[in-house]
């Protein structure tokens, strides 16, 4: 291989005497107008904002109150624990559309059908007022209680956000699951590996490859889509800086700063999202790219020499 | 390795058990029947070549014995035991995955498209089966990975992940892979198929010095160089039937059945 890609290679330098070449580049002034043009907009919106009777100060005062740290928090929890749920129900529901097992797997079907094909928001609602039909919860020998006992809002949320999300996930596995090469359980079985160790030692390293971007996204999401959950009267970041913002006389202030917040803590994931993809990829591909940290340290390796000398 | 080959040599002498004897077999996919009742015998410790066009159901037949494909009629044995069922009086039972996966750790395969395990290094593939399988300690397992790698060639690459590795070399980690397993029965699907040509003599070279331990193999290949020198015998399939079969010194010079005259007029 190596051998060959040498021999091709001299081909790219020119020949010895050959003029080089020093053409005058295309101008693409369409590029220029488009430039001008979305700068225009750009200053005429931030403009408009400077002239609105907007409270900026509002937001550093409430950065780092209370509520809005317990609501960052809650936030955080009810993300980690819906995403916790949707995972390992998406986990499950794409093991049974993929068993052999008719019932399992039409069953499952039915599952994702029903909970895709539903807005969360409207969900939420019939989880919040199942209440109204139900006057007790009664799980034979288990448990028993008034219905209003057992459903609390966290509950609420977290049904209405973890069931809704075990449907997208279930997708999300299956494709990863799909995207194995066949070969790889003919090599493991013909290596004498039981299906789930397979499952466990082959395939689901390999789907996983597929599987944390969009993961990663759904993460991102759902922290976004907590929000909703006020409509249940579960408090969080959202309903603490509404009630903040109505009590202050400052809602809009109090929306950037949600607003804010929630930029914040996306950005975190993104950067976590890096490093599991990065993960992996290991053998995926000849050379894993450099982490933001390696980057810099190779830049500050090559301060002084002429650019290009630090090829690797 | 070594007490382990003495073993399979003695084989032979102790009696008339072989190794994969196959009677009246056929497979069908669907409505196509890609095997038409093929009958024969691997010895033990022999080289046995099966050659044929594509789509003469070579590869399939390969795959049946191992059980990666279920056979629709005729009985096929491996070491004297049937393939994928358990045989009770007249009834056959269909042998639960566990048992199957048992059987299957006596046979190695080698795939034409290698399917090493892209995200474990050579030495990770070499190791897994042992470990995962059989239960064998990590350093133990590592130990004798590394010395099959040796054997390969390839005992400075442990460290590499397959997409690291030239084509010759993957298949050759994939050999070291089965053999991790001190396989009784090799099986080769086509293993030089997929390589450059100047990568196939590091991987011949492989199985040759494989089959001068006195290893079991069942090759299927379109090497006919290999065939002649290594093969203890030889068998031409063509639409789901075993045309001819004999020494392979015998059959691809002086093949006797016409198809395999004109197959082997084209091949040569």
């Amino acid at each position: 291989m190596t051998d060959i890609d040498k021999t091709a290679e001299p081909a790219d330098t020119p020949v010895a005497g050959a003029e080089a070449i020093k053409a005058i580049p295309v101008r693409h002034y369409g590029r220029y107008v488009a430039a001008v043009i979305a700068i225009a907009i750009l200053v005429a919106i931030i403009y408009a904002f400077g002239q609105g009777k907007i409270n900026w100060n509002a937001v550093p005062d409430y950065f780092f109150d209370d509520r809005i740290m317990t609501g960052v928090s809650k936030t955080l929890l009810l993300t980690v624990l819906s995403m916790l749920i949707g995972i390992v129900g998406g986990i499950l529901l794409a093991v049974m559309r993929l068993s052999k097992n008719p019932v399992t797997s039409s069953i499952a079907w039915f599952y994702i059908w029903f909970f895709r094909g539903t807005p969360v928001l409207v969900q939420l609602f019939l989880w919040f007022n199942l209440g109204l039909v139900f006057e007790y919860i009664n799980l034979m020998p288990f448990y028993k209680d008034y219905w209003s006992n057992f459903m609390t809002p966290l509950l609420t949320a977290l049904l209405g956000l973890g069931l809704n999300e075990a449907a997208y996930m279930a997708e999300i596995c299956r494709a990863g699951l799909l995207a194995v090469d066949e070969g790889q359980t003919e090599a493991a079985h013909a290596l004498g590996m039981s299906h789930s160790k397979t499952l466990r030692r082959v395939v689901i390293p390999q789907a996983m490859r597929v599987i944390v971007p969009p993961t990663g996204n759904e993460v991102i999401n759902m922290l976004k889509t907590t929000s909703l959950v006020a409509a249940v009267q579960y408090p969080e970041l959202f309903r603490y800086a509404q009630d903040i913002g109505q009590n202050s006389g400052a809602p809009v202030e109090m929306y950037f700063l949600a607003a804010a917040w929630y930029l914040i803590m996306t950005s975190v994931l993104s950067v976590g999202q890096y490093y599991i993809e990065r993960y992996y990829a290991r053998g995926s591909s000849r050379q894993l790219p450099p982490t933001p940290w390696q980057k810099v340290k190779a830049n500050m390796l090559s301060l002084g020499r002429p650019k290009g000398a630090v090829g690797a | 390795m070594t007490d382990k080959l003495s073993k399979t040599q003695d084989a032979p002498a102790k009696g008339t058990v072989p190794m994969v004897r196959a009677q009246g077999v056929h497979k069908s996919f669907g409505h196509v029947e890609v095997l038409k009742g093929i009958d024969l015998e691997v010895k033990p410790g022999e080289v046995f070549c099966l050659i044929g066009p594509s789509g003469s159901g070579k590869s399939t037949f390969l795959r049946c014995i191992n059980h990666l494909e279920k056979i629709n009629a005729g009985r096929l044995y491996v070491d004297g035991e049937l393939v994928g069922y358990r045989q009770q009086g007249d009834k056959l039972y269909e042998l639960r995955d566990r048992e199957v996966a048992m059987k299957r750790r006596d046979i190695g395969m080698v795939f034409q498209r290698f399917n090493l395990f892209p995200h474990m290094t050579a030495l990770e593939n070499v190791m897994e089966a042992p470990v995962q399988v059989k239960g064998a300690s990590r350093s133990q397992a590592k130990e004798r990975a590394m010395q099959l790698l040796d054997r390969v060639g390839l005992g400075d690459r442990a460290g590499h992940y397959p997409s690291q590795l030239s084509g010759g070399q993957q298949q050759r980690v994939a050999i070291a892979r089965a053999l991790a397993m001190d396989p009784k029965l090799m099986l080769f699907d086509e293993p030089t198929s997929a390589l450059d040509p100047e990568l196939v003599g590091d991987v011949l070279d492989v199985m040759r010095d494989l089959a001068e331990s006195g290893m079991t193999m069942v090759v299927v290949t379109h090497e006919m160089g290999f065939a002649r020198e290594v093969g203890d015998s030889l068998v031409f399939m063509d639409g789901g039937v075993v045309v001819e079969s004999g020494n392979p010194r015998d059959v691809l010079t002086n093949p006797q059945h016409e198809r395999t005259q004109s197959f082997l007029s084209k091949v040569l």
